[in-house]
């Protein structure tokens, strides 16, 4: 090969690079390894985190059981080892699983159309606020306190520089949004209205009665959710005009943070200021049906600066994991589960003192009463059990509040032990 | 002769939607040992849905063969070169992602306490230890999802940088043969964007830069090899150029698959870069993400770096929330993980010198690839190629065959194509980067059908225009879609429904 | 094609038809055979204003996406609604039935100067 090109050692290929930017020395990263060192080496960090624990962990990353049929789906090559499907006559596989992941996200939101994914459910937050200030040109997002705490921080970060002043709204000692408060900073300016059910609390929201406040002043209704087995039982949030959410429910490992899947849904009417790739279906030269990214025109390659959203990729395989979850569950399966997670929520929660009244699905703020949050979870770490989130780093006023999550695999006589922890007195 | 990519057993697989039959489940949940809760009383009747009409019903089997059907549809690195410019598809290591799923990291929750997270902390802080050293910078936040993410990280950071120095400006420069993403990114982050027009050579021309660096410039976004496959020479002098203005340099890492270990972009000039770990360090890109968009600052940008950071406390890692000057967050928790360890795990296998060899390497399969097609596609420009190549279709279009339609003839001999009509300032764009995973064989191969379709376009010229000839799918009529977007199914679109090709 | 000669054109290939305080305005039959297969068209309502030189909407083809500037300035009355449901109309009849938008001229247009008659425009497609 050397020869074809004309030269005699590979390091003359280095000549091509300009003198004064080479790097002469040696990189400070040890020599290769085998495979086995490094399988080793990865076990080994994995055995020093919280491997053999029983979680109650929540607050946008769930703990659900992951049907062996994923793995089995996602590893083949064709679709782990594939780029963007640009070239649609070789890559219907991949297009026509995205037309079902974004048939299926519509069936759950009850909204019209869907894309084909997004980085997460955070990042879909900030572009759904960028669409709203585009479909109504207007540029005030108000969102309440009650969607996920670094969802919020990421709205922020994305928004500041856009001319997009947002401001937040309180919750009321029910802990759903205080309507009071939404309609006192609610006004002509408002493009969005931002509000998370289950929100961050567990609670369902009135969906409904938030869409016929928001949409009298000609604000859009955004509506958010972390947990997407609630859609399998509670009512989708078919009032609003965009839904945004996380799908790391639908089989995507905890994986501490990511990569997830997040989805963005929306009304007909918008389809063109969704952000992001979109699977259309169409026809091939032989008259059959067959599917194609779609709408290109919206994306930077081709608007550049005028671009909806700077985002490139979507997380194609993630989806692809939460289709075959959707698809292995189906339809009466996600209500069972859904079902599953709410009576042991239920069981929980019926033996702690609960912070608000109002509906819940599969998380809820319990009360420490006399302990500190820190003190319960120091005594279940001693059990083999994560306890759950303390609420005072993100709700000062919520101190003394923990918010815990029981899944269809919290086993009751971990609950169990959760209760006596908060029962029983501290140890001296 | 035409290698068919097609092997459809079965070309004629219905939407789940279609498979679905009333009652049919494919899954089975454990007992429930608490006792059931009737939704209706504890949410509300209001509060409950209806069943989630049209949602699919198959078993298990079906779901395994549905998906199983439907990968065969779809070209992969795994069945050949996938020489996509820009995108560097080089193998994915498969111990990668059995490391990722190691039972211990995979099912990490992100708010597990910090004791109990030491081991994925590490891994965080070992990677963005190696990349730092790689890049030759100061500090990496590994929080944004990907290239675009990391863009926006990075401007944002420039613009905080400059904010405390009293002005953020209001411009960032590009080059006109930028990625899309580029100037996509400035204007979300409030810059206005000034294109600089490349020279003869494909290279940012000096005069044109120092004509447009006034006090107004925030930072420049240069890709570096550029997006023609070459290396900017005047890298130094470019940088030098915006630094004296007061300005930033931010480079666009997604052709660093042609540098690592031969030159650090820290060491030239460069105040901000992102890598695409899913590109240069090998992590799958599964038909389009995850990805991960890791950035790597010089020392004056650290401060501004997203929250929160690493910080080793009493021989133990925690998270420090603590950033008075940080951007924020850009996205929740801290970053796509998952991808982080088979990012580290590629760098682990290869170490400090097999990086550099396979820098190396990928450099000698894309001049290899040059010197076979040179004779018989015009070289968009002589400088000398780094990773990747770029050829415009002058001689072909001379025949009315353009760089899309031999793109498509490529699929006939059993190749994807390579990246079409990009960049923007070549004509008709036939952008190959073959990376250092490709064996010889396969580079003659590729060689072959390109050359075997330039004599193709001397000769019949409408076998070409019409291709691909040998897929489950011919062309699809993307007009249609654009036209009328359908983009989910209904159950009235069962009538229009026709079977695929036999 | 033929370009009508009492239409006006410009260098970004609009065409415009005065008559009186109105005007017509929409694309060349020269642009939309370099567009391609039009798929959409964005439109202003009726009721914004249109400024001379500065672009009022755009044309979309499959891959690409062109902005439409304003030849004169006035205040649109009509958006072509067929164009909603129908964008390829754009490519067969651009200079009839696929006009983009009518405006009533602002009083100040004595812009039309710089515009070209439709011999000045073939040239100048002819040479570009």
């Amino acid at each position: 090969m050397l020869d074809v090109i004309g030269l005699k050692s590979e390091e003359d290929l280095v000549s091509y690079l300009p003198a004064d930017v080479r790097f002469d020395g040696r990189l400070a990263i040890p020599d290769g390894k085998s495979e086995y060192e490094i399988v080793d080496y990865f076990r080994e960090q994995g055995a020093r985190n919280a491997s053999g624990y029983a979680s109650f962990l929540g607050a946008g990353v769930y703990h659900h059981y992951r049907p062996v049929l994923v793995d089995t789906v996602v590893s083949r090559g064709e679709f782990l080892t594939s780029y963007t499907p640009y070239q649609a006559e070789i890559s219907q596989g991949t297009l026509t699983s995205i037309y079902e992941f974004q048939t299926m996200v519509c069936q759950l939101t009850g909204m019209d159309v869907a894309n084909a994914s997004m980085y997460d459910g955070s990042s879909a937050v900030p572009e759904a606020a960028m669409m709203a200030v585009r479909i109504t040109g207007r540029d005030k997002v108000l969102i309440a306190r009650t969607v996920h705490p670094e969802y919020r921080e990421v709205l922020h970060t994305c928004t500041q520089h856009q001319g997009i002043p947002v401001a937040e709204f309180e919750y009321t000692k029910s802990g759903t949004v205080d309507l009071d408060d939404l309609a006192a900073k609610l006004d002509n300016e408002t493009a969005a209205v931002m509000v998370q059910s289950p929100n961050f609390f567990g609670i369902i929201e009135q969906i409904e009665e938030l869409s016929s406040i928001v949409s009298r002043k000609g604000a859009l209704l955004v509506v958010v959710f972390t947990e997407a087995v609630s859609l399998g039982l509670v009512r989708p949030p078919k009032e609003a005009d965009i839904v945004v959410g996380e799908l790391q429910s639908f089989a995507i490992s905890p994986a501490y943070g990511g990569p997830y899947a997040g989805i963005i849904a929306a009304r007909e009417k918008y389809i063109r200021q969704l952000p992001g790739r979109l699977v259309g279906e169409t026809k091939d030269a032989n008259g059959h049906r067959a599917f194609c990214l779609t709408l290109a025109t919206r994306e930077q390659h081709i608007r550049r600066e005028k671009a909806t959203s700077n985002i490139c990729t979507n997380q194609a395989l993630l989806a692809l994991m939460a289709t075959v979850f959707m698809s292995v569950y189906g339809r009466q399966g996600l209500r069972e589960l859904a079902q599953q997670n709410l009576a042991k929520a239920h069981y929980l929660a019926s033996k702690l003192d609960l912070q608000f009244d109002a509906p819940f699905f599969n998380e809820f703020v319990a009360r420490t009463n006399g302990k500190t949050p820190e003190q319960i979870n120091r005594e279940l770490l001693d059990e083999k059990i994560v306890g759950g989130l303390p609420l005072g780093r993100y709700y000062p006023e919520l101190e003394n509040c923990v918010l815990l999550c029981a899944t269809e695999m919290s086993r009751r006589q971990d609950m169990d032990r959760v209760a006596e922890a908060f029962a029983k007195e501290t140890r001296a | 002769m035409i290698k068919k990519v097609s092997r459809h057993i079965v070309q004629n697989e219905p939407l789940l939607f279609e498979l679905s039959s009333p009652g049919k489940v494919g899954y089975q949940l454990p007992e429930l040992d608490v006792p059931e809760v009737s939704a209706e009383k504890v949410l509300g009747a209001e509060h409950v849905r209806d069943d989630i009409e049209d949602f699919p019903e198959v078993s298990e089997f079906e779901v395994l063969r549905h998906f199983s059907r439907l990968s065969t549809w779809n070209y992969a690195i795994d069945l050949g070169l996938y020489p996509l410019g820009s995108c560097t598809m080089k193998y994915n290591p498969r111990v990668n992602e059995l490391v990722a799923r190691t039972e211990g990291l995979a099912w990490a929750h992100p708010y597990q306490p910090e004791e109990l997270s030491q081991g994925c902390m590490e891994v965080i802080a070992a990677l963005e230890q190696a990349l730092a050293e790689i890049t030759g910078m100061d500090a990496v936040t590994l929080q944004p999802a990907a290239g675009a993410h990391g863009e926006f990280t990075g401007i944002l950071m420039i613009r905080a940088l400059l904010e405390t120095r009293g002005n953020p400006r209001k411009k960032i420069l590009v080059p006109d043969s930028a990625h899309g993403t580029n100037p996509a990114t400035a204007t979300a982050i409030g810059y206005s964007v000034e294109n600089i027009k490349s020279n003869d050579r494909g290279m940012v021309d000096l005069a044109v830069l120092e004509r447009a660096v006034t006090e107004d410039v925030a930072g420049l976004m240069i890709t570096n090899p550029n997006t023609v496959g070459v290396f900017e020479e005047n890298i130094r002098k470019i940088c030098g150029i915006l630094h004296d203005k007061g300005a930033l340099v931010y480079m666009d890492g997604a052709n660093m698959n042609a540098l690592v270990g031969v030159a650090r972009p820290g060491d030239f000039g460069i105040d901000v870069m992102h890598l695409n770990l899913h590109k240069t360090f090998s992590t799958p890109h599964g038909g389009g993400g995850p990805g991960s968009g890791a950035v790597a600052v010089a020392k004056v940008l650290t401060p501004f770096l997203p929250s929160p950071r690493l910080k080793r406390v009493n021989d133990r890692w925690s998270w420090n929330y603590d950033l008075p000057q940080s951007i924020g967050r850009v996205r929740a928790f801290y970053g796509n993980y998952g991808v982080l360890v088979r990012a580290l795990a590629y760098i682990m296998a290869h170490g400090g010198n097999g990086l550099r060899q396979a820098t190396l390497d990928a450099l000698l399969n894309a001049n290899y690839l040059r010197k076979l097609l040179e004779p018989h596609y015009e070289i968009a420009y002589k400088a000398p190629s780094m990773h990747e190549c770029v050829f415009s279709d002058d001689r072909q279009a001379k025949k009315g065959i353009r760089t899309g339609d031999i793109a498509k003839r490529l699929i006939d001999y059993g190749f994807h194509p390579y990246t079409v009509s990009f960049p923007l300032i070549v004509r008709g764009a036939l952008m190959i980067e073959p990376t250092e995973t490709e064996p010889k064989r396969e580079l003659d191969l590729f060689a072959d059908a390109m050359i075997s379709i330039a004599k193709e376009i001397e000769e019949n010229p409408e076998l070409v225009r019409n291709a691909p000839h040998s897929t489950r799918t011919p062309r699809v009529d993307e007009v249609t879609a654009a036209r009328k977007p359908i983009v989910r199914w209904k159950p009235e679109s069962k009538a229009s429904l026709s079977p695929a090709a036999d | 094609m033929s370009y009508p000669e009492s239409y006006k054109y410009t260098k970004e290939h609009e065409w415009v038809h005065i008559e009186g305080d109105r005007a017509t305005i929409g694309i060349t039959d020269h642009a939309q055979h370099e567009l391609g297969d039009i798929v959409f068209v964005d439109l202003p309502k009726p009721g914004s204003a249109v400024t001379k030189g500065q672009t009022f909407g755009s044309v979309e083809s499959v891959k690409a996406v062109s902005d439409i500037y304003a030849p004169v300035s006035g205040e649109v009355t009509e958006a072509n609604e067929l164009l909603a449901k129908t964008p390829e109309q754009l490519n067969s009849d651009p200079h009839g039935a696929a006009w983009l938008i009518k405006v009533k001229l602002s009083p100040s247009n004595s812009e039309t100067d710089s515009l070209m008659s439709a011999a000045d425009y073939q040239n100048y497609v002819g040479a570009e």
